[in-house]
């Protein structure tokens, strides 16, 4: 559905005019498909205000990154990305943790590994085995007993996707998953 | 000297055909040839045993415990079940290869599920359960957990689909609970006894107490699923229990050997499913020696960990996930200096000098270590603790440590023995330099890609890394090799150098790229790699590459078993020359080739021969696919529907043997024709 991945329609475009030393007819995707059949998450309008534009390589060289072709070069998925021998402070991960009403212990991840809210509630969801219902501005979450929440710099408790997501991952300290009619009151803005 | 200079007259085959007598030719009672084929361990073998003759395949299937699945839909549980009565351990895999690297959707199946519910009917003294690229449900692991009294190890390599629950299960039900099957068995050993004493009175009661049993059971009702096996066998009657024992030849009097020794689970997804299973081990079970959860992202409870090795003393595997840091990972040590395999935890912790010199000394205690492997995150200030174990070590695996090439060799100095190494090519070609130096007896080299996707233009190794260590390392004989720049040059001389290579796996990384120097074909190469390596089982090729790399593959690889093609070849002739050519051709994995339907069926009765072929973006079409099926009813021919592809082209294409049929349990994209 439109609107919900624009930023990776604009990177697409970008490949189409790079030179590339490679077989003509080979076939070349921009976007690293994962395994799950593609179902833009219709209905969902989760704010996308400022979701993190996949990084650009060297900006040294100010070569456009190379398109990634699925499955190419054969390495396992968690070989990814593993090594970054100047790995500075700033490129540690966020790890925040992640309680959620009724289970007995909490979980803890790092924020950094997601591009963008649907990404975490995503991952939130297959976590803890639990469905969210639709983001909209006005409602909070409709659709399910359980509403994400986190506790920002301030100590106060906000709800997960009101804000863009650069600012919530800098101003996040820990997560919350809220459950019934706490989780509605939240919703109704102030 | 020969006291009876009369030979008996011996049936040959010849005369036993012409005699038309309906005995086949076994000179050898039965009972000598299953105890001769009970000494048979390889399966290849044990297939070849099968087909000389019926007596031959039934005394085989009797004998045979150790099962091999190769592709587990090329048969089906059920068959399995009707052949073989008597299995103890089972090696299955699932998906295709491919599925490593995110080609296949999610939910395409391999699910172990009807396979444990079919063993645990039929093969209740199940041992060992190993599977690779399967999908594994919390059920199926609770299932497994409760089935199989004498379960003893279990390896999950690849595999997704359970969470921390099923493993929970695994560990909780690590020791058997034989007890009410245990008093059958003893009803049962008595009533033989006392019939060999002819004490028939004591016999009818024997008889008495199992027949109320059995009464017991159809009283209760059906049997439910929910309860354990265990329960439900007891109340089956000894006479049947005692004669299943003698059949399988299992002694329940050695309790120490019923339980767990093995949990190995690799290569596992990034998935975290949790670390609370590993709290789950009961308080007085010891018997463990290898434990493996190194792939498993989760935080485990430490204190269960440390209580855990220090109770086993048989533990001979230990290898631990990133969540374990230094401090800890000195505590587990000292409690087991007799590991033969170690996997450390993150080496990434500030640690003080008496801690320092605490892990050097660890380290040093191993007497047994052959392998040592984790090493997340270590830096050149803690790689030397490590030292004082690396004099015996044959597998040292660095895959998982960004290491320079200055602090790798100096480590290397101290590690003469090495047969195997796998590293991450920070270390560079000044690092394989060293490899060539120090490692003389090194056999297998593995040098994976810190930067698969050139996001940071690392050097990475080059042609002269590769030739530094075949210069050193004659012996060396498996090759998986993660470059961005190669010569023909290089490689003729590198097999010049080894030629027994086995496994030769270069993958060049910039698809389709000229030898960098010349900017010919890396032809050539392949070729010497064909010609040289005579007993080249495995071949990866990569690069740009035209027909003329197939036809020489064809032409001399006749020991090829393992074909993988990507971004190469220049028509149908490429694979129809390897088709022809290779006898022992075993899988078949190709992708973004320009092979077309002409190549594909030109394969036919070979495809019978092999376990697998797999096509994907190449030129099949369906109709092309449809006509392969039409010709080869005996194979499963599987086309993966892609929705962004149209409908006349075949995208990802799956080839296999099989005699059960076509896949009962095909999600909608999978299309069998």
């Amino acid at each position: 559905m439109e609107g919900v991945f624009k930023g990776d329609e604009n990177y697409l475009n970008l490949e189409a005019t790079e030179l590339r030393l490679g077989l003509p007819g080979t076939n070349e995707s921009s976007v690293t498909k994962n395994n799950k059949r593609a179902s833009p998450e219709s209905g969902k309008k989760i704010g996308f205000n400022g979701d993190s534009a996949p990084k650009s390589g060297d900006p040294v060289t100010a070569q456009p990154p190379k398109a990634q072709i699925v499955g190419w070069p054969p390495v396992r998925s968690y070989r990814e990305n593993n090594f970054h021998p100047n790995k500075s402070e700033s490129e540690t991960g966020i790890y925040v943790k992640v309680s959620m009403d009724g289970a007995p212990y909490l979980r803890k991840i790092d924020l950094k590994v997601y591009s963008g809210y649907s990404e975490l509630l995503k991952a939130l969801e297959s976590m803890f085995k639990f469905t969210i219902g639709e983001y909209s501005e006005r409602e909070g979450y409709n659709g399910s007993e359980y509403a994400p929440a986190y506790e920002d710099k301030d100590g106060d408790l906000m709800l997960v996707g009101d804000v863009p997501w650069e600012m919530f991952i800098s101003s996040c300290k820990r997560l919350r998953i809220m459950m019934g009619s706490e989780a509605r009151g939240l919703g109704w803005g102030a | 000297m020969d006291p009876n200079p009369k030979k008996p007259n011996i049936p040959t085959p010849d005369s036993a055909i012409s005699n038309g007598s309906t005995h086949s030719y076994s000179l050898v009672p039965d009972e000598v040839l299953e105890k001769v084929l009970s000494l048979v361990d390889s399966h290849k073998d044990r297939n070849s045993v099968s087909l000389v003759c019926k007596n031959w395949y039934n005394a085989e299937r009797w004998t045979r415990t150790n099962l091999f699945i190769g592709n587990c839909y090329s048969v089906s549980p059920e068959i399995v079940a009707r052949r073989f009565p008597r299995i103890k351990s089972v090696r299955l895999k699932g998906k295709p290869r491919f599925s490593d690297f995110n080609m296949l959707p999610r939910d395409w199946g391999a699910d172990v599920n009807p396979w444990v519910v079919m063993f645990a009917k039929v093969y209740p003294f199940l041992e060992e359960l190993r599977l690779k690229r399967m999908t594994v449900s919390d059920e199926s692991l609770e299932l497994l957990a409760k089935s199989f009294p004498d379960f003893k190890a279990l390896s999950l390599s690849s595999c997704d689909g359970f969470s921390d629950d099923g493993l929970n299960a695994i560990a909780t039900h690590c020791m058997s609970d034989l007890f009410p099957f245990e008093e059958s068995v003893e009803v049962a050993q008595i009533m033989v006894e006392a019939v060999a004493d002819c004490n028939s009175e004591f016999v009818l009661r024997c008889r008495e107490i199992s027949v109320s049993n059995v009464k017991a059971s159809s009283e209760e009702g059906r049997y439910s699923t929910e309860k354990s096996m265990v329960s439900f066998l007891s109340r089956f009657s000894t006479s049947w229990t005692y004669s299943k024992v003698v059949l399988l030849d299992v002694s329940f009097l050695e309790h120490e050997k019923r339980n767990l020794t093995e949990l190995n689970i690799q290569d596992n997804g990034t998935e975290d499913i949790g670390g609370g299973w590993l709290s789950c081990f009961p308080d007085n079970f010891v018997s463990l020696q290898v434990l493996n959860f190194a792939s498993l992202n989760s935080e485990v409870s430490f204190e269960a960990l440390e209580r855990l090795v220090s109770r086993c003393k048989s533990l001979r595997v230990l290898k631990v996930n990133e969540s374990v840091n230094l401090e800890q990972l000195q505590r587990l040590i000292v409690l087991a200096p007799q590991l033969t395999e170690l996997g450390t935890g993150s080496f990434m912790q500030e640690l003080t000098p008496r801690q320092y010199e605490d892990l050097e000394i660890s380290f040093r205690n191993f007497k047994d270590i052959q392998a040592l492997s984790g090493l997340w995150e270590v830096t050149s200030l803690y790689l030397p603790v490590i030292y004082g174990a690396c004099a015996g070590l044959t597998f040292l695996n660095l895959s998982e440590a960004a290491l320079q090439s200055v602090e790798f060799s100096k480590l290397l100095a101290h590690c003469p023995n090495l047969l195997r190494l796998w590293v991450v090519d920070t270390v560079e070609d000044k690092g394989l330099e060293a490899v060539g130096s120090s490692c003389p007896l090194l056999e297998e080299l593995r040098v994976f890609p810190a930067d698969p996707y050139d996001r940071h233009h690392r050097h990475g190794v080059t042609d002269s890394g590769f030739l530094a260590v075949s210069h050193g390392c004659r012996k060396l004989h498996y090759v998986l090799y993660f470059c961005r720049r190669m010569t023909n040059a290089a490689v003729v001389t590198i097999v010049q150098n080894c030629p027994d290579f086995t496994h030769f796996r270069l993958c060049i990384m910039n698809p389709g790229q000229p030898d960098y120097i010349t900017n010919e074909p890396m032809d050539e190469a392949f070729a010497a790699v064909a010609k040289t390596c005579t007993k080249l089982q495995r071949l990866s090729v990569s690069g740009l590459l035209t027909d003329l790399t197939f036809e020489y593959i064809g032409k001399y690889a006749k020991n090829l078993e393992t074909l993988s093609v990507a971004f190469a070849g220049s028509s149908d002739r490429g694979m129809q020359c390897v088709l022809e050519g290779c006898p022992k051709l075993r899988k078949l994995e190709i992708r973004d080739c320009p092979f077309g339907n002409a190549a594909l069926l030109s394969g036919l009765e070979k495809y019978e021969r092999m376990r697998s072929l797999w096509m994907s973006a190449c030129n099949l079409t369906m109709k092309g696919c449809m006509l392969l099926a039409r010709k080869m009813p005996r194979l499963n021919v599987e086309v993966i529907k892609d929705e962004e592809s149209d409908d006349s082209q075949a995208d990802k294409v799956y080839v296999y043997r099989s005699i059960a049929g076509p896949r009962q349990d095909a999600p909608p994209f999978v299309l069998t024709l």
